[in-house]
Parts: structure tokens; C-alpha cells; sequence
């Protein structure tokens, strides 16, 4: 196992009369190289679970455990070491006034000591060129403009690069192409598996799209107000459709 | 000609303000008021130094270093404390009024019969004629005023350049983008807290350095000298922007200096057409205010522009 979640349970405003229970002792097993998309509605707890696992959310019960490493008391950017993060919200997984280049810098460095070396040197830029070239977005073009030139769709991409240019140990996808135009939203979502199947990365995909948690993925899990209600693998995720997916979240 | 190179020579030393505030209030977005006590904090420590009878380039560094833990102890008070920036400034910098009696033991220091920065090499520079005075290009210059000149700007060169180099490293990459996307730097595995107090601690350091080198200028140390500091300072970050435009590090950095040497300029130009020294503190904020509304008009202007470009 390289993720097991035990009886993770999170609480929002405790003890006051807008207490919501994000995470109802929530369990999970993840085998390294699984794809597993999340779905729900809103309120759910997907981006609540992101977040406690990546460490911006701090949780009430349970426990997290990384290749049987506690991470649970584990800051966020002592996490980052071997979990990164995609968010929904395009300006949040990139610096604008930084140029590309130094953005990805930053994102290279996510193992290592931030020291008093160069940040950007020739091999570095050429890596990079390579990379953003491997993207077909235009972008190895744009190294050294500011981040926050670009589009939606662009930024969405290069976070996506940023994530994956060290390889993590699991990648968290946090809807992350809900704020996109549906073009640019397929050629994000292209991106992304090209880059899953290429690094075997493990995967935890929130999405709101029942066509994307249906076709994308190994399994499918289905949480409602903070719980898992259903999970779909194998045969069963294979039958998947999005009318029976559409039966569990009791939406019409 | 003298008043010019005066102005310049201010203007010089105050750099190292702009640079310290840039570092601050636009490397990592914190809005910091310690600058009018770390300013006369570094003024001080140095005075105490040279009337102590050590060499003015140790009391520079402990000038400097005072200023190092001035910001160490804001940036605490907001990443331990959890104390708002403003309000974290603003108690060091109360403290720090104490804090600088206490080391001067009086209100102020004379540094005239000391050896100072601009006095102690001056027998290395033995300029021709020996002359208080002498002439380029028909100019007269007074002696001491143009090797504070030439000391000065070597001064602010080295330092602007390590500043501009050091925004470059992979750590000064982490800082800037501390200011610019705290969510992001955090979950690419940097510890804000860390971020913030080291940056705090150089902007703080360059500040004190440059109440330094003002102290030792000048001739004395006064507990009242970094009053209103902080205005200037972000005088000269707004300024030296609207001067440099967005062009990236190096720029802004050449903007600092150029806002600052305008600014000084500009003031002995005021003063010389018979502004009263006591409206220069209002005249400073009237400044700061011009140039904060020239920056949004120009802002807007290029906005409009850029837009009228794009739908014709």
C-alpha cells in the first residue's frame, strides 16, 4: 500500500450550531500506480479530503500513512517531499509575477534545500524546454515571460508540469479542470493521462464530471456527506455508466 | 554644485532604505513598519561603535547587524505570535525608540571628532592639490563630498547587484514568490514562516545599514533621524516602479536607486527655492501621493491602451 487513510474524520466549526462533519471516519486503501476518481456533490468532502491529505487541513481522527510513514502530523511543506497538488483554481498552483521558468524552478526544487546556487542554469532551462515542449501548448516558446500572461488553460498546464516534474509519490487533481473552457478542459484532461500512464504515477482525481469519473481511472469512489458510500473496480468499474453513477449521488 | 552632489550623496545612502522596503513590501508582500526604528537602530549601534573607538567598517556591520535582529524580532512577532504585520511592525518599532536612547545613553551622538566610513581612507585618495576644494569641468567641488560620492555609489553598485543576484538564487526565488502566491510556495514544500522572517531580517539589515552610513554623513546620530522613514521608503518603492515600469528584478532594482537620487534631488531643489525644512515632511508625503496617483493613472492608461489594441 503507499496511501492508507484510517478513520479520517474532520470537522468544520466544532461545537458551534454551523458544525458540518466534512469526513465521517473515512478509510482508504491506495496501491501504488492506482488511479481513483472521486465524485459527489458539492459539500461532500473531496476538496476536504485533498486538503487533509496534503496537509493544508489539519484532521480530528485518524490517520494518514504515506509508505507507512505517519503524515498526519507532518506540515504541509513537509509533505510536499512526496505529495503535490493540482488545484481547481488556476492562480493558485502558480507564482504570476514569476516567469515559467522560475515557477518550474521552484517546482524542481520541491525535494531539496532552497540554497544560494543559480536558480535558473542552462541544463535546468533546457530540461524545461523539453518538457513544456512535450506539453504541445506553446509554452517552451514563453520561458521567460510572467506566469500571469498567460490563459487559463496554460497555467492549468504548467501547474499540472510543476506537479509531475518531480515525480510525487501520489498526485492529487482537485478538480482541476472545472474552471476551464470545455477545450481547453479536454486537452487538460488528455495532458493529465498522458502523464499518469507515462510516470505510473498514483492518482487521486476529484472531479464533478460523471463522464470523467466514469471513463477515466481504475477506480471509482463515491463519497456523500463525508462518506464513501460506493466504490467501483475491476468488473464493476469497468461496467461503470454515468446513469448508474447518477443513481448513487441522488442527483437527477 | 555642492548642494547636487549632497543630494546625490543622500540619495546614494538612502538606496539602501528603498532596497530594504522592496524587500519587504513588495518580495514578500509585508507591510513593514520597523523601518523608523531599525533605521536610528542602525544609526545608533553604530555611533555607540565609533565613539567606543572601533573602525567604522565593524561599526557599519554592527550597524547592520542590529538591524538583522530588529527584523528578526517582527518577523517572530508575526510568525509565532500570529500578529498581524502592521501591528508586529509597529511594536518593534515603539521598543525600538527605547531600545535606541538606551544604546546612545543620550538623545544624540556627535560623530564629528570621530574617524568615520567617509573620513577613515580619505589619505588613501589624495586628490590633487590637496585642496579642500578643486575642479572638474570648471565645477568646484568640495573634497570629502565627492569621495563620499565615489564611495557611496561604489557602495550601492556592489549591494544593488548582490540584491539582484541573490532574487535570482533558488532561495531568492522562494522569497519572491512568497509575496507573490504564499499557497503555491507552501505546497511546493517551503516553510513560509522561514521565508518571511529571513527576509524581514535582511530588509531590516539594509535599512539599519543605510541609518548607518546616514550617521556616520552627516556627523551625528539623533534618536529622531529614521522619523518618517518609512514614508520615504515607500516613497521610493512607488516611484522607482513607476520609473521602472514591470521589466522584472533588475529594473526595479535600478528604479530604487533612480527614485531616490530623484526624490533627494527634488528636495534640495525644494529647499534651495525656499521650502522651509519644516514642510519637507509634508512635501515628502504630497510626493508619495503623486506618485502613487501617477502609477494607477499610468496603470489605467496602459490598460486602456492595451485594451483599444486588442478590440479595434
Amino acid at each position: 500500500m503507499i496511501l492508507e487513510i484510517e478513520n479520517l474524520t474532520r470537522i468544520f466549526h466544532p461545537g458551534t450550531p454551523g458544525q458540518i462533519t466534512a469526513l465521517r471516519s473515512f478509510s482508504l486503501q491506495v496501491k501504488e500506480g492506482d488511479f481513483i476518481t472521486l465524485v459527489g456533490p458539492n459539500g461532500s468532502g473531496k476538496t476536504t479530503l485533498l486538503s487533509c491529505i496534503a496537509g493544508s487541513l489539519s484532521c480530528h481522527r485518524g490517520r494518514i500513512l504515506l509508505r507507512g510513514k505517519a503524515m498526519h502530523g507532518l506540515a504541509e511543506h513537509e509533505r510536499a517531499r512526496w505529495i503535490s497538488r493540482v488545484f481547481q483554481n488556476p492562480g493558485l498552483g502558480t507564482a504570476p509575477g514569476l516567469t515559467v521558468a522560475e515557477n518550474l524552478v521552484l517546482a524542481a526544487l520541491r525535494k531539496k534545500r532552497r540554497g544560494l546556487s543559480r536558480g535558473l542554469n542552462r541544463s535546468r532551462l533546457q530540461h524545461f524546454h523539453g518538457a513544456l515542449a512535450s506539453l504541445q501548448m506553446g509554452l517552451e516558446d514563453r520561458l521567460h515571460a510572467p506566469v500571469g500572461t498567460l490563459s487559463g488553460g496554460q497555467r492549468q498546464a504548467l501547474s499540472l508540469l510543476m506537479a509531475t516534474i518531480e515525480k510525487p509519490d501520489i498526485l492529487l487533481l482537485d478538480e482541476h479542470t472545472a474552471s476551464l473552457d470545455p477545450v481547453s478542459a479536454e486537452q487538460i484532461i488528455a495532458l493529465s493521462c498522458e502523464m499518469i500512464e507515462k510516470e505510473k504515477l498514483t492518482v487521486l482525481w476529484v472531479t464533478h464530471s460523471l463522464d470523467q469519473a466514469v471513463r477515466l481511472g481504475n477506480r471509482t469512489l463515491v463519497l456523500v456527506q463525508g462518506e464513501a458510500i460506493q466504490e467501483f473496480r475491476e468488473d464493476a468499474k469497468a461496467a461503470l455508466t454515468v446513469e448508474r453513477l447518477k443513481s448513487f449521488i441522488g442527483r437527477p | 554644485m555642492g548642494l547636487v552632489l549632497g543630494a546625490l550623496n543622500l540619495g546614494l545612502i538612502l538606496s539602501f532604505l528603498g532596497f530594504g522596503v522592496y524587500l519587504s513590501f513588495k518580495v514578500i508582500n509585508f507591510p513593514d513598519l520597523t523601518a523608523d526604528g531599525s533605521f536610528t537602530l542602525g544609526a545608533a549601534v553604530t555611533a555607540l561603535f565609533l565613539v567606543s573607538g572601533y573602525s567604522p567598517v565593524t561599526a557599519c556591520v554592527a550597524g547592520m547587524g542590529s538591524g538583522l535582529l530588529a527584523g528578526l524580532a517582527t518577523g517572530l512577532l508575526h510568525v509565532r505570535a500570529k500578529i498581524k504585520p502592521l501591528l508586529a511592525g509597529i511594536l518593534v518599532m515603539t521598543g525600538l525608540y527605547t531600545v535606541n536612547l538606551r544604546v546612545m545613553g543620550r538623545s544624540n551622538i556627535s560623530l564629528l571628532q570621530e574617524k568615520t566610513f567617509y573620513t577613515f581612507g580619505e589619505p588613501v585618495l589624495q586628490l590633487p592639490g590637496g585642496m579642500p576644494h578643486f575642479r572638474i569641468w570648471g565645477m568646484e567641488f568640495l573634497r570629502p563630498e565627492l569621495y563620499a560620492f565615489l564611495l557611496n555609489a561604489a557602495l550601492v553598485l556592489v549591494v544593488g547587484f548582490l540584491l539582484y543576484g541573490f532574487l535570482k538564487t533558488e532561495l531568492g526565488l522562494a522569497l519572491r514568490a512568497t509575496g507573490d502566491n504564499p499557497v503555491m510556495i507552501r505546497s511546493l514544500g517551503a516553510h513560509l514562516g522561514k521565508m518571511k522572517i529571513l527576509a524581514l531580517m535582511l530588509s531590516n539589515g539594509m535599512i539599519a545599514f543605510s541609518g548607518s552610513l546616514l550617521a556616520q554623513y552627516q556627523g551625528f546620530s539623533d534618536v529622531q533621524m529614521g522619523f518618517g522613514m518609512i514614508v520615504f521608503g515607500f516613497a521610493i518603492v512607488v516611484v522607482g516602479e513607476a520609473l521602472a515600469g514591470k521589466g522584472g528584478t533588475g529594473p526595479a532594482i535600478l528604479g530604487l536607486v533612480a527614485g531616490s537620487l530623484l526624490f533627494r534631488l527634488l528636495a534640495a531643489l525644494a529647499l534651495r527655492c525656499g521650502l522651509h525644512p519644516y514642510d519637507l515632511k509634508l512635501a515628502t508625503a504630497a510626493f508619495l501621493l503623486m506618485a502613487l496617483l501617477y502609477s494607477k493613472f499610468l496603470a489605467s492608461a496602459l490598460g486602456k491602451r492595451r485594451k483599444a489594441r486588442l478590440d479595434p
